[in-house]
């Protein structure tokens, strides 16, 4: 099977797991099971090819021009940890259909869990180092997601969190790391970066390189101090804790060490990060599992202990250990992932995993009880067994290490001690659990042997860990060495898988641990009992989760000062920093003066003087009267407006001209509609005391201050802007309007032609626009007073029967008065579709357009609405604004995109010559029907708009008529 | 008329200024469209101001810019009236929205 074969299949059918129905639990258990065991037989096949040395690359070309590769590649090592990944996992494919019940979401779990075998595979098949490092993150991502998969459960959210925090941390030290020691390396490919040792560690950057990916490892390995997430992610569904926290997942640091062993190990500095790590964290690990209650909680400092034996072997600088890293790596794996499918059982079983619950279990449970008694006995180093094999081998590394005294002496005692821990948390965990006295057992169910097919994974991890115990020789000794093989970096040392050496110092230190650590296990229950210092809480106190969780605290309550402290919640105070920041900047920019251009001045003209003395006085005006008199502030500021539509006019810019002018009556429509939903204002609220009016008139002072700021610092810029010329001035345009665009308004061409994109870009903000408007209005809630009818409408009683006056048949606003004007509105509305069309006609060669004849269509049909009633209107006109709408935005795209059936790029305009019988030779340019589109959609979001909020007063009256 | 453009840039802009920092929404609605009349004037005028020079090619007339006042900050402004537009409606809206929601027309959806 290809690489990229065995890569892919776990996310394709992961994304087949995430579609399945949610009861569909045997169909998305077996295509997991499938997958895992299809990716084993594939993995499997590719032994031979990675035996002695062997190497099988894949390469697909990913950006060539960045040289980055998508590569693959499989030797000895990444070959075990496949196997692993694929063979536990088909193992935990098969526990978990029986362990999860048929109320969880069963196909979003085995999508996630295939979903993180990808991202392991991809992990250990990366040839490069950031394909390494972005598969890293996956698995962290995945992690997170599984250990949350009971997503309604407080700690699984709080482990799920703090699992993600740490490892995702370490994850980007990780990628800064892989990228400095790219850079030192001169590569990312890994073949290159194994091969440039001596390069690498002469490298100055070599301390900083090692200190940020040892810090992705110890993260992702739960070693010292970052060792706390793993017992938090404990809350995950046993099954994600055998499968990614015993076997796989929490294995990619010391992956990752063995991996880049031969290109990082073999400095003191490496000696001693690593080894001290590894040290603290297998002592650690031993003591706090002695005091846990919960079973799982013991099995994950177990783990935590484990991996730090691991990092401590490949901390020593020898080959000889590094092989023996790798020996425990694969035994760890078998007989955790048995243990903790075994306290899954008991879990399922008995529906509690605390230790002071539990006892006596073996009478009910007697094959259960084997197959976890042997699992714990190869964790704690009994002979004939799997675990007692690496032991050893460990054992014998720290006894005939070549140091420094106190090394020489401190390592084999701490080993020792080590390995006593383990006999007495793994005696803690048997004796406990299947000894103790039957009346002990206090548990929520009557406990019983489980389903057949639940048993059988830990059946099939049992029987490899005696397998390998008695003839380790055959059954493990072929893999070992090609596994071994690549980490370090050529022929492994000569090593004996024999069970008996003979009296030597490891074989003390071993019956040593077991006779000690049957003391340890008494001593324990001691200091349990009597709490002393040393126990439980001694080992809670030094829990990294609280520092952890006193960290975030700080963290969140920091932030929440800096949020109180730069964002207020009050609007103006937001507004008045971000006006003052602007002042500021502008300021800092111009220091020191900006002074007149030398563009020759246009002579000034009374007229314009009085024009702006007008416009200026309705602006302060607008500003002074929009608190008590919003009519007449809105009318002031439509002045304005009028003021700056002359003087674009004034200043040879018709078309601005006429589109400010259509959009100014199509806003002043708008908000007159809007008016009548605001509240009636009342003068004062009671009476103020002394301090409120100083300080509101402080306040007002303040403003006034920086709104004359504003105001002058504006004046100046723009008069100092006005008087010079613009730097890059460019007649592009004006040269190539009539060739290019085959139009003589120039503003046109460029709307419709060169910068097409742009207007395309703004018809899609319009559209939205009233999308939204019209989805808020939907569910609008008017305030209760302003439900009533305004007075005018109320001038006319109900059963008024007269000639001058509709009938009030229909229940509409707009009835009963100004019927005179709505006659000769009504006959404005061929008139405006008249002028629309001239303006749109002529928009390409002269001021007009599609945006304006839209506009002026829509303040006829408007108007229609304003003086005869929304219900009259809408009885005989049929208007689909969300079709004008979508059609205009197909027509804008479709002429836009129909240059590339021609071969050319988006937008580019053309011009047919068409010769028409009656009318002559005619010029169509393409433009033509991009401003049709620009036209209809106008037309229909401003009428979207204006009609949704007309439809307001209906709903209204409705209302109230309810009422 | 280059002072006078730019002291009327300076009203509007003040004025509209004063009116966002006032407390209720109807005032940010008037500030936001006077300041929009003062950044479009402003965007306008730094193409320079021109009398009789509209961008409209006439035949006989060289397309430059000695002859033609420039397009380019035209196309720009008249983007962004439209733009201001759409803006003025959503929050116009808005405000209708919070009117109903909150009781109040404070710009907060609160009378402190």
């Amino acid at each position: 099977m290809p690489l990229i074969a065995l890569l892919a299949i776990p996310w394709v059918s992961s994304v087949i797991a995430a579609l399945l129905p949610t009861s569909a639990r045997n169909r998305a258990a077996g295509l997991a099971g499938l997958t895992a065991l299809v990716g084993l037989v594939g993995v499997a096949l590719h032994f031979p090819s990675v035996q002695g040395g062997g190497l099988r690359v894949e390469r697909f070309e990913w950006i060539p021009s960045l040289g980055l590769d998508l590569v693959l590649r499989l030797d000895g090592l990444s070959w075990t940890f496949c196997v692993l990944v694929l063979g536990i996992g088909a193992l935990v494919m098969l526990y978990a259909r029986y362990y999860l019940s048929p109320q969880d979401p069963v196909p979003r779990f085995f999508a996630f869990l295939l979903a993180f075998m990808g991202a392991m595979l991809g992990v250990v098949l990366s040839g490069n180092l950031l394909q390494l490092a972005f598969f890293w993150e996956l698995t962290s991502v995945f992690s997170f997601l599984l250990i949350g998969y009971w997503n309604h459960r407080k700690d699984a959210q709080r482990g799920a969190r703090m699992a993600l925090t740490v490892t995702g941390m370490g994850g980007l030290c990780l990628l800064a790391g892989l990228l400095v020691l790219g850079k030192a390396a001169g590569s990312y490919e890994l073949d290159t970066v194994l091969g440039s040792a001596q390069v690498i560690k002469g490298h100055p950057l070599y301390p900083v390189a090692l200190c940020l990916i040892l810090l992705g490892v110890f993260t992702k390995s739960a070693q010292f101090p970052f060792h706390f997430w793993l017992p938090n992610a404990m809350a995950a569904p046993t099954p994600v804790s055998a499968y990614l926290h015993s076997a796989t997942m929490v294995k990619l640091g010391v992956f990752l060490l063995a991996r880049l062993w031969p290109a990082l190990s073999g400095t003191e500095t490496w000696f001693w990060l690593t080894g001290s790590a590894g040290l603290v964290t297998l002592l650690l690990g031993a003591w706090a599992a002695l005091f846990q209650r919960d079973l799982k909680g013991l099995l994950a400092y177990s783990t935590i202990s484990h991996l730090g034996l691991v990092v401590l072997l490949l901390g020593l600088n020898s080959p000889l250990a590094a092989v023996a890293a790798v020996f425990h790596i694969m035994n760890h794996a078998a007989f955790k992932a048995s243990l903790f499918m075994a306290v899954g059982i008991i879990d399922h079983e008995t529906g509690t995993r605390d230790l002071r619950r539990l006892s006596g279990l073996f009478r009910l449970m007697p094959i259960t009880g084997t197959l976890a008694l042997v699992a714990t006995a190869a964790m704690a180093g009994v002979p004939l067994l799997n675990g007692f094999l690496s032991k050893e081998m460990f054992f014998a590394e720290t006894v005939f290490i070549d140091a420094h005294p106190v090394v020489e002496w401190g390592l084999p005692i701490a080993a020792t001690l080590a390995g006593m821990g383990s006999v007495a948390y793994s005696l803690r965990f048997s004796v406990k659990v299947f000894f103790g006295p039957a009346s002990a057992l206090n548990t929520p169910r009557v406990p019983e042997e489980p389903p057949r097919w639940m048993r059988v994974p830990v059946e099939v991890l049992v029987l490899a860990c005696l397998v390998v115990g008695i003839a380790p020789a055959m059954s493990i000794g072929p893999i070992l060495e090609a596994a071994s093989w690549p980490v370090v970096g050529g022929q492994p040392p000569p090593y004996s898988l024999e069970l008996w050496h003979g009296f030597t110092p490891p074989l003390l230190m071993s019956a040593l641990a077991l006779g000690g650590g049957a003391m340890l296990y008494r001593g324990s229950r001691w200091l349990e009992a009597g709490r002393v210092g040393l126990g439980g809480r001694f080992v809670e106190r030094w829990d990294g989760a609280r520092l952890f969780t006193s960290l975030l605290a700080w963290l969140t309550a920091a932030s929440r000062w800096l949020r109180r402290w730069l964002l207020t919640a009050g609007l103006q105070r937001q507004l008045l920093a971000m006006v003052l920041v602007t002042l500021l900047v502008g300021v800092a920019a111009l220091w020191g003066g900006i002074g007149k251009g030398d563009r020759p001045l246009v002579p000034l003209s009374p007229v314009f003087i009085a024009l702006w003395v007008t416009g200026g006085a309705a602006a302060v005006g607008a500003a002074w009267q929009a608190k008590f008199h919003r009519l007449a502030a809105l009318m002031l500021s439509g002045t304005a407006g009028a003021v700056s539509c002359v003087t674009f006019i004034w200043f040879s810019a018709p078309d601005l001209a006429l589109t400010q002018l259509t959009v100014e009556v199509v806003t002043t429509l708008l908000i007159l509609l809007g008016l009548r939903w605001l509240p009636a204002r009342e003068p004062a609220r009671g009476v103020y005391d002394a301090h409120t009016l100083r300080r509101a008139r402080g306040r007002r002072a303040r403003d006034f201050i920086v709104a004359v700021g504003a105001g002058g610092g504006m004046a100046i810029l723009a008069y100092a802007v006005m008087t010079r010329e613009l730097p890059e001035r460019t007649s592009f345009f004006l040269e190539n309007s009539l060739s290019g665009g085959g139009g003589r308004n120039v503003v046109n061409v460029m709307l419709v032609d060169f910068r097409g994109f742009d207007t395309f870009g703004e018809g899609v903000v319009l559209s939205l626009v009233a999308l939204t408007v019209y989805a808020l209005l939907r569910r609008f809630r008017p305030a209760p007073e302003v439900m009533a009818l305004p007075p005018q409408q109320r001038a006319l009683s109900q059963d008024l029967q007269t000639d001058l006056v509709n009938p009030r048949l229909a229940r509409d606003t707009a009835v009963g008065y100004l019927m005179v004007p709505a006659v000769l509105v009504r006959l404005l509305l061929p008139v405006s579709g008249v002028v629309a069309t001239f303006f749109f006609l002529r928009g390409h060669n002269a001021p007009g357009g599609g945006f304006v004849a839209g506009l002026v269509m829509s303040v006829g049909l408007l108007l229609q609405y304003l003086i005869s009633g929304t219900e009259w209107v809408e009885q005989r006109l049929r208007l689909a604004p969300r079709a004008l709408m979508g059609g205009g935005l197909l027509l804008v795209l479709g002429t836009a995109s129909g240059a590339f059936v021609a071969g050319y790029p988006l937008l580019t305009s053309h011009t047919f010559h068409l010769s028409v019988p009656v009318l002559g030779e005619l010029h169509i340019g393409s433009a033509v029907f991009f401003d049709l589109g620009v036209f209809c959609l106008v037309l229909g979001s401003t009428l979207l708009i204006l009609v949704a909020l007309a439809h307001q007063s209906i709903r209204a009256h409705r209302a109230s008529g309810e009422d | 008329m280059e002072v006078v453009l730019a002291l009327a840039i300076g009203i509007l802009t003040g004025s509209g200024v004063w009116l966002l920092l006032r407390p209720r929404t109807f005032q940010l609605v008037v500030g936001l469209s006077l300041l929009a009349y003062a950044v479009n004037l402003f965007i306008f005028s730094i193409g320079g101001l021109a009398i009789d020079k509209e961008p409209i090619l006439a035949d006989g007339v060289p397309p430059d810019l000695a002859h033609y006042t420039d397009p380019v900050p035209q196309a720009l402004v008249l983007t962004a009236i439209v733009i201001s537009f759409a803006m003025t409606a959503l929050l116009l809206v808005i405000i209708m929205a919070s009117r109903g929601m909150t009781g109040t027309d404070h710009v907060d959806g609160t009378e402190e």
